[in-house]
């Protein structure tokens, strides 16, 4: 019994608190989008990583930072492997300020390879480098990564919802009620006049300052995928999860040789143990 | 270093000897690792060599992980993405590090309750207790500090609520986290401070480590049976025992083999999912996260902690005894500190002469209940404190006392053990019916 009981603590012990979708109490819709780096196989679609660079910088870029993100990793193994001509050519059409030109007063020039994404355009939109990872328990006070393991669900998948996630605002909202509604977003205002005597919420989601960024057709991929919504919300959401996770596809590739490695260690292991034991256990 | 009477190291050759009677070191690790160990030792009892591994994995990456950080309140959240996105093999580096901290609280947990299970913690292993609660206190305070280093939003806001505790203290309590904090607030100084003694504590664990095994050496291992080695002569012990090279060598190594299986998958394919997400938000001292919760581990105290409300009665008599000096805050201190006290007295409150939990018929349900409790309180404490769930805590919190304060002394007194086995040989031929 005793042993039941502890395997039962050591399993609750190490996949602790199923959290809920909702944070703060409040109902958002989440999609399980099925994305290919989910799973102990999964890895980057590369050229998934490609549509999501471009989506992010003919829309994203306009407002948000990516500043931890350095130009030359867009050639990286495991990334969008752009080829070098391209990662340089790619860092030139953006500027970056170098404090060492003009004698010390600095100056904007061209950037190259090893300088980084930009910081924010506007104070009020973060910077999205690590918002992947930041995000994976959607935002809400209790959520925790157990969001990924119970449903394989993360930063991406909450990113991708909130980029398809502006709905048609409830007729309840008085007009002038600041934000845009956002059925996947928590953590946002919420007008009086939608809620129940209760307090209740009447409809999922909030309201969230960043006017709708996508609307399905807002650019054109040179490999001919639909530019649907959804697909260009999952496209940037990918892009993102490799912003903040750049080195998802070795991890795991290491974690599958350790894992393999200790696998055949322990049978080796169990065979010498028993091997030694066995004369002292009256089976020999 | 051992009380037990075994073969010890004869040196053979003329170096051997010569090098023998100037400094005895190969008769030091000789002698420790032909230890003799009760041959009935079943599987709960890896956990140390678990522990041992977790602490030289923690002590060498993160040795490598200091060669890369900077401990400045500007640079310290950037310095861990260096580490994650440049530093060659950083990002494996860091999450060994970071899950082995886990790794190390589910091993010690398994093993502290091995020792409350078997009664490890009775006489003559009392010192081996003291040193190895000693040892956990010590992680977790490493363990605190460390979580502060990469100043995330839940690092920076977790410090002020953890020092914030110390705040709750009548009188003094201002003064003592003004000085553990180096500022009137958290900053530059609590953040160097932390960083030092994050990389010394661990050296101060592994020299507890090593009295831990002195201690438990002198007296010899506690064993499922509970009966105590024969050590009148060298014959008798060998009926008991067998040596720790290579038996429990290579049974622990096998163990831990497996063990690592587990925690190199969550290392490899889901590193971060024992953390708080919201601490790849670099620290924002304007900005409070909605919910502030500590790592996993430190989870059950943290029940107890909130569990004691000002609507508790107890919590009212206490603060109406000491003339309003012990409020709620403080109550709640106390009583999370007391929480890991209890374990520590556990030799002296226990009143039963049997070791081991095998032979308690009652002592076996409420062992199993103060399981169940640890596991109901960490997950009541990874919850808000609102609705029904300080409740909860309020009942595992009662029932982690009351097991051991009422619980363990009454037991020994009014319950009627089962017959333990006289030896350790027998116990041993009993489940591996060797045929003589």
């Amino acid at each position: 019994m005793l042993r039941k009981l502890t395997l039962t603590a050591a399993l609750a012990l190490s996949l602790p608190f199923a959290t809920g979708v909702s944070a703060s109490g409040v109902e958002t819709e989440i999609e399980d989008f099925a994305f290919s780096f989910e799973g102990p196989f999964g890895s980057y679609d590369t050229h998934q990583l490609q549509r999501g660079l471009q989506v992010f910088t003919e829309v994203c870029s306009a407002c948000h930072g990516l500043n931890r993100v350095a130009y030359r990793t867009l050639g990286d193994e495991g990334g969008p492997m752009l080829p070098e001509d391209q990662v340089r050519a790619y860092a030139a059409q953006h500027t970056v300020f170098d404090p060492t030109l003009a004698d010390g007063a600095g100056d904007d020039r061209p950037a190259t390879a090893a300088d980084y994404f930009g910081t924010s355009q506007f104070p009020h939109a973060p910077d999205l480098s690590l918002m992947a990872k930041a995000r994976a328990g959607f935002e809400g006070p209790y959520g925790t990564g157990m969001n990924q393991l119970f449903r394989g669900m993360g930063g991406a998948e909450y990113i991708a919802s909130i980029l398809a996630g502006y709905h048609e605002t409830p007729a309840c909202a008085p007009a002038d009620f600041p934000g845009y509604y956002n059925v996947a977003f928590a953590a946002g205002g919420y007008p009086e006049e939608c809620k129940d005597e209760e307090g209740h919420h009447l409809f999922p989601g909030s309201w969230i300052a960043m006017p709708q960024p996508l609307h399905g057709e807002d650019v054109e991929y040179a490999d001919g995928h639909s530019t649907e919504l959804d697909h260009e919300a999952q496209d940037v959401s990918a892009f993102l999860m490799w912003a903040a996770e750049p080195h998802l596809n070795a991890r795991k590739h290491v974690g599958l040789l350790a894992v393999t490695f200790l696998v055949l260690l322990s049978a080796l292991l169990y065979a010498t143990n028993k091997r030694i034991w066995a004369p002292h256990k009256g089976k020999h | 270093m051992s009380g037990i009477p075994h073969d010890n190291y004869e040196p053979k050759t003329r170096i051997e000897k010569w090098i023998d009677s100037r400094l005895p070191a190969v008769r030091f690790v000789h002698d420790f690792l032909m230890i003799p160990t009760p041959k009935n030792l079943n599987w709960w009892w890896i956990w140390g060599m678990v522990l041992t591994f977790t602490l030289v994995l923690q002590i060498v990456t993160g040795v490598v992980l200091v060669m890369h950080y900077t401990p400045q309140v500007d640079l310290a959240f950037s310095s861990v993405e260096h580490i994650m996105r440049d530093v060659n093999g950083g990002y494996m580096i860091r999450y060994f590090h970071l899950n082995g901290a886990s790794l190390f609280f589910v091993a010690v947990y398994i093993h502290i309750f091995r020792g409350l299970y078997y009664g490890s913690y009775k006489a003559p292993r009392e010192i081996t207790w003291i040193i190895g609660m000693l040892i956990y206190l010590l992680m977790m305070a490493t363990a605190f500090m460390g979580y502060v280093l990469p100043w995330g939003q839940m690092s920076f806001h977790g410090t002020a609520v953890i020092t914030g505790l110390f705040g709750a203290i009548p009188f003094i309590g201002p003064e003592i986290q003004t000085w553990l904090l180096g500022a009137s607030a958290v900053g530059q100084p609590a953040l160097n401070r932390f960083f030092s003694l994050h990389y010394l504590l661990p050296f101060i664990i592994a020299g507890l480590v090593i009295v831990h095994f002195w201690a438990f050496h002198s007296t010899g291992s506690n064993n499922p049976a509970g009966v105590e080695m024969r050590k009148t002569s060298k014959e008798e012990v060998k009926k008991d025992s067998l040596t720790f090279w290579p038996y429990f060598v290579m049974k622990d190594l096998f163990a831990l083999s497996v063990v690592l299986v587990v925690f190199v998958a969550i290392v490899g394919f889901m590193p971060n999912y024992l953390g708080e997400p919201v601490n790849y938000v670099p620290a924002n001292p304007l900005q409070t996260p909605t919910h502030i919760v500590p790592e996993w581990y430190f989870l059950p105290f943290y029940a107890i902690l909130r569990a004691f409300t000002a609507d508790v009665w107890v919590v009212m008599f206490a603060h109406w005894i000491s003339f309003g000096i012990i409020d709620a805050k403080f109550f709640g201190v106390l009583a999370m500190f007391g929480a890991i006290l209890v374990i520590a007295l556990a030799p002296w409150l226990d009143t039963s002469t049997v070791r081991s939990g095998r032979f308690r018929p009652m002592f076996k349900w409420w062992f199993a209940g103060l399981a169940v409790d640890f596991v109901v309180l960490t997950w009541a404490g990874s919850r808000p404190a609102e609705g029904i769930y300080p409740y909860i805590s309020l009942i595992g919190a009662a029932y982690w006392f009351g097991y051991f304060l009422v619980v363990l002394p009454i037991l020994g007194v009014i319950e009627k053990p089962l017959a333990q086995p006289a030896t350790i040989e027998d116990d041993f031929n009993a489940s591996h019916g060797k045929a003589e």
